[in-house]
C-alpha cells in the first residue's frame, strides 16, 4: 500500500499533475514566479534571448529591493533594466521604490504568497512563505526565464525532516531563537535537497515567527520549511490575499526522513556567531562587544519585529560607540511604526531608522562593516565579508537580542539590560 | 558528455556564494567579467591564476548561500571545466546545471593542489592522483539538461 504524502508532495502532485514522490524530478506549474534587481537582469537577457515568445505575465512579479533606492551608478542602470524591461512587456506586478520593499515582505503583504501555493523566486530567501503553507523555494535567473516563458519549472521532490514542536516560547525568545538552534542541532547542509514540515503545538507560534523560520529554512540548505495552514494564517492573510486558496495538510502516514522535537519553553535567546548560522549560541554563554546593531530585513524586519525592539529600547540610549541600525522590511511596516508611535521611540533612544532595504543584509550599503567591526544582526547570513570587509563579524540574532544589545554595547538579552 | 582533463584547485567545506562572488559585484555592468572577482575576499589575486579548462575541487555544501546565479557564472566565465565536490547546495546545483556548468557529486578526500584529474561523466569515474573514485549516474532529466546545454535549449526546443 502507497503511504500518504507530505504537504510537499501533495502541492508538487497538484502542480505537475503526476504522483509526486521524493527524488523524482517533475515538471510544474508555478503560480508565481519573482525576481529582484540583482537576479532580474540575467533573467531579462535569457528572456530575450528567446525572441519572440510567450510571456506568463500575470505570474511574474518584479520587485527592486537590493541596492535600491540606488547607492550607486552601477546600480541606477541595473535598476533601470528592470524598468525598462517592465515598460517593454507591460508588466503589472511591479513595485516601485517608495511602494514596496524587501521582496519577501512584499511578496506576502500584496497576498502573492498564499497556502497550497507554488511558488519559485530568484532570491534564496523565498522560502519565507512556507510560514503560511505556501510550497516557495529559491531558484536561479535563468530558470525564472524559463518560467517566464512556460510557467513551468523542474523540481526534484524533496524528502521531508518533521518537526514537532511543542508549548510556546518564552518572553522575549521567539521564531529566531529556535531556527538558530535547529540549524546549530543540523548543520548548515543539515537539511540540503529537503524541505521541513513543523508539526504539533504550531498554534502557539505567531505567524511572523513562522515567517522567520521558513525564511531561515535555506541556511540548513532546505528546500522549504512549511507550516499548516490555521486560522492564524487566515487572519494574518485575510484583506490581503489575491485570489482563492487551497490549504495543505500532510498526510497522517506520511512519510518523513527525520524528526526534530523542540520544547518551545525551554529555548532560550539564540545567537550565531561568524561565519556559518550553524555557530548558535545560548546569548546567557557569551561575552561579545559590538560596533553596530541591525535591526531588519526579510527575516525580521516585520512590523511584530519593530514592536518587540521598541519595547525594550524605550526609555533609553544606544550604548556610546554604537550604531543602532533600523530598517523596516516594507513601506507598509514603516508607515505602521509611525501610526504606532514607534518611529518615535526609536529616534529618541538614538538609533538610524531608513526606509526600506535589503541594504546591509548583505553587504550593500547603509551599514556596511569595517575591518575589525562586529554587528549582531537580525539579518540571516554571517558569512565570511557577508556585511562589509572580510574581516568584519556578524553575530545573527532575534530582535530583543539586537535592541537589548544596541542598548548595553555588548551582545545581551532584554534581561540583562535590568541588571546592567 | 565529453572526458574532461584539467588542472585541480582545492576548496574545503561549505564555500558560500559570498565567497565565491561578493554582493557588491552583482551589478549588471559586470555580467561579462563576472570572473574578474572570484574568491577575491577568501584569496585575493586568485581570478589571475586560473587557466581556461581548470578544475575546482571541493568538500561539502558548496555554493551554499544565497541564489545569485552570478557565482556558477563567475566560475564559467574563468574557465573551469567542471566542479567536483562532496555535495552541492541546491539551488547552485540547479543553476550551474541549468546554464551548462557541469557540476560532479563524489567526494575525493584530499588530492594535492594543481594535480590533474580526468572525469568521465558517462562513465560515472573520475582519476585524480593515481586513485579513480566513482560516482553515480545523473538522473535522466539532468543528462538530458546537460545534453542539451542548459534549460534555455530546452525552452527553446519546446521540450519544458
Amino acid at each position: 500500500m502507497k503511504m500518504g504524502k507530505t504537504i510537499v508532495e501533495k502541492i508538487l502532485s497538484e502542480k505537475s499533475g503526476t504522483d509526486a514522490r521524493a527524488g523524482q524530478i517533475v515538471m510544474a506549474d508555478v503560480d508565481y514566479v519573482m525576481v529582484n534587481d540583482v537576479t532580474g537582469p540575467i533573467a531579462f537577457r535569457e528572456y530575450e534571448k528567446l525572441g519572440t515568445c510567450t510571456m506568463h505575465k500575470d505570474r511574474m512579479v518584479l520587485i527592486p529591493d537590493h541596492y535600491v533606492p540606488n547607492k550607486d551608478i552601477a546600480s541606477a542602470e541595473q535598476a533601470r533594466e528592470m524598468r525598462d524591461f517592465v515598460g517593454k512587456h507591460g508588466i503589472e506586478n511591479y513595485f516601485e521604490v517608495g511602494r514596496g520593499g524587501v521582496c519577501h515582505q512584499v511578496m506576502v503583504e500584496e497576498g502573492f504568497a498564499a497556502p497550497g501555493r507554488l511558488i519559485v523566486g530568484a532570491d534564496s530567501h523565498t522560502c519565507t512563505y512556507g510560514g503560511i503553507n505556501a510550497l516557495s523555494t529559491g531558484i536561479g535567473s535563468t530558470e525564472a526565464a524559463a518560467a517566464f516563458a512556460t510557467g513551468r519549472l523542474w523540481f526534484k521532490v524533496p524528502e521531508t525532516i518533521k518537526v514537532v514542536l511543542r508549548g510556546s516560547f518564552r518572553k522575549h525568545v521567539g521564531g529566531k531563537d529556535l531556527i538558530i538552534r535547529i540549524i546549530t542541532d543540523i548543520g548548515v547542509d543539515g537539511a540540503n535537497y529537503r524541505a521541513f514540515e513543523f508539526h504539533g503545538d504550531v498554534g502557539n507560534v505567531p505567524v511572523a515567527d513562522r515567517l522567520t523560520i521558513s525564511n531561515m529554512a535555506i541556511e540548513a540548505g532546505g528546500k522549504a520549511g512549511i507550516f499548516p495552514c490555521d486560522d492564524l494564517t487566515r487572519e494574518y492573510i485575510a484583506g490581503s490575499v489575491r485570489g482563492e486558496y487551497t490549504p495543505v495538510d500532510a498526510d497522517p502516514d506520511a512519510e518523513y526522513c527525520m524528526t526534530l522535537e523542540y520544547d518551545l519553553g525551554e529555548l532560550e535567546p539564540m545567537v550565531a556567531f561568524p561565519h556559518l548560522p550553524s555557530n548558535g549560541h545560548p546569548v546567557r554563554e557569551t561575552d561579545v562587544r559590538i560596533d553596530q546593531a541591525y535591526l531588519g530585513s526579510c527575516t525580521n524586519g516585520r512590523i511584530e519585529d519593530m514592536r518587540i525592539a521598541a519595547e525594550i529600547v524605550r526609555g533609553r540610549t544606544v550604548a556610546p560607540g554604537v550604531r543602532f541600525l533600523v530598517v523596516p522590511a516594507s513601506q507598509r511596516v514603516y508607515r505602521q511604526m509611525i501610526d504606532e508611535g514607534l518611529m518615535q521611540v526609536f529616534l529618541d533612544c538614538g538609533a538610524f531608522v531608513s526606509g526600506p532595504t535589503c541594504g546591509a543584509c548583505l553587504g550593500g550599503y547603509m551599514g556596511i562593516l569595517a575591518s575589525g567591526e562586529r554587528s549582531v544582526s537580525s539579518t540571516n547570513r554571517n558569512f565570511i565579508g557577508r556585511m562589509g570587509d572580510k574581516d568584519s563579524e556578524v553575530y545573527l540574532a532575534g530582535p530583543a537580542v539586537v535592541a537589548a544589545s544596541a542598548i548595553a554595547g555588548r551582545i545581551v538579552t532584554p534581561d540583562d539590560l535590568e541588571v546592567i | 558528455m565529453d572526458r574532461i582533463t584539467g588542472r585541480i584547485w582545492v576548496f574545503g567545506d561549505n564555500v558560500d556564494t559570498d565567497q565565491i562572488i561578493p554582493a557588491e559585484r552583482l551589478v549588471s555592468t559586470n555580467l561579462d567579467h563576472l570572473n574578474d572577482f572570484i574568491f577575491e575576499k577568501v584569496r585575493p589575486g586568485f581570478a589571475q591564476e586560473v587557466r581556461k579548462g581548470d578544475i575546482l575541487v571541493a568538500g561539502r555544501n558548496f555554493g551554499c548561500g544565497s541564489s545569485r546565479e552570478h557565482a556558477p557564472l563567475s566560475l564559467m566565465q574563468a574557465g573551469f571545466s567542471c566542479i567536483v565536490a562532496e555535495s552541492f547546495a541546491r539551488i547552485f546545483y540547479r543553476n550551474s546545471m541549468n546554464i551548462g556548468l557541469l557540476l560532479v557529486e563524489c567526494p575525493v578526500g584530499s588530492p594535492a593542489e594543481g594535480s590533474e584529474m580526468t572525469v568521465d561523466p558517462d562513465n560515472g569515474s573520475l582519476e585524480v592522483d593515481g586513485q579513480v573514485h566513482s560516482f553515480p549516474e545523473y538522473p535522466p532529466f539532468i543528462t538530458e539538461l546537460v545534453r542539451s546545454g542548459g534549460l534555455m535549449n530546452m525552452v527553446r526546443e519546446g521540450r519544458i
